[in-house]
């Protein structure tokens, strides 16, 4: 049980991330939660204005129950099968976070610097979380996938589009971390 | 009844996730810093793992489910559509910490304020679907 309770070694993720992909394709479907936003949007009725939205929601409807469920693992996880235990960052990393303004670098899965909803009554504080939100929903759309979709699925099944992808993932993410964060914190 | 089995797998997805630690902003952040291993670690044996699976699979022909071929939906060819949005997807993931795996998980692991990410996820989703035919692909 000790075992359960602390975070798991990559070793023992990644191959279960692998595992769930494979059971989903084994049960005839896709790995890929970024599809559940557009679901949402036909749901909420986006059909009206865009063809790209009026598509059958209801053959998705296993994709939003496993998104449901995601979430729900997410709660079991946090209340019943850890114990609070800080995050086990490089020190380097743990020091260039304080440079930036962030203090308690680990000890939290998420900064309060960023998710306490005490900084999003700032204006710069919920800009921050709008902007990043809505360039994860307009990116991985626009790519046709997000990590699940491309890193893992497309990747695993040598697709070369997934390949660029990722590749523009990691474009997006070392502009932001090495270029925009030093304007923006 | 019949979904029962897609929220089985997502509870275990979402309880993987978090116990990899790959839903935290920090990790993210190290993650684009090049100072650990970690999310290599995950990502990379997921990927060698995957491909074993659907290899091995393939060969000894097994059938899924519903009693056709394993088969991975393959993606439209091209590349400038995947290295654009890849791009701007990345812009978010780094700055938001979560990708929509994550943006669920962490919902439901009491990080509320995630709503106003999930929602404007949402929202940026509906944006490229307005703007779909005038975007290149």
């Amino acid at each position: 049980m000790e075992f359960i309770l602390q975070p798991w070694p990559w070793y023992i993720t990644g191959p279960l991330i692998a595992i769930v992909m494979f059971i989903m394709i084994y049960l005839g479907k896709t790995f890929g939660m970024s599809s559940n936003l557009a679901t949402i949007c036909t749901i909420a009725g986006a059909g009206k204005k865009s063809d790209f939205f009026r598509t059958k929601w209801r053959e998705r409807t296993w994709n939003l129950v496993m998104a449901v469920g995601a979430l729900i693992g997410g709660f079991i996880s946090q209340f019943y099968l850890s114990e609070p235990t800080n995050i086990d960052l490089n020190p380097q990393t743990v020091l260039k976070l304080k440079s930036l303004g962030f203090n308690d670098a680990g000890q939290s899965i998420l900064p309060g610097e960023l998710y306490s909803w005490a900084n999003l009554l700032s204006i710069k504080g919920i800009s921050i979380l709008v902007i990043a939100g809505f360039l994860v929903g307009f990116g991985t759309r626009y790519a046709g996938g997000c990590t699940s979709g491309h890193a893992i699925t497309g990747l695993s099944s040598l697709q070369k589009p997934s390949l660029f992808a990722v590749i523009g993932f990691f474009i997006g993410g070392l502009i932001m971390i090495h270029l925009i964060f030093p304007l923006i914190f | 009844m019949k979904y029962l089995k897609f929220l089985f797998v997502g509870i275990v997805f979402g309880i993987i996730l978090m116990k990899s630690e790959a839903v935290s902003w920090y990790r993210i952040y190290e993650m684009f810093r090049f100072e650990s291993f970690h999310m290599y670690g995950i990502i990379g044996s997921a990927i060698i793992t995957g491909i074993l699976l659907l290899e091995i699979s393939r060969k000894m022909g097994v059938k899924n489910i519903e009693g056709f071929k394993i088969n991975v939906i393959k993606k439209r060819k091209g590349y400038i559509n995947y290295i654009a949005g890849g791009t701007i997807f990345g812009l978010g993931w780094a700055l938001a910490g979560a990708c929509p795996g994550p943006i669920f998980i962490l919902i439901g692991a009491g990080a509320t304020s995630m709503i106003i990410v999930l929602i404007s996820a949402v929202l940026g989703t509906f944006v490229y679907g307005l703007l779909r035919n005038k975007l290149p692909h």
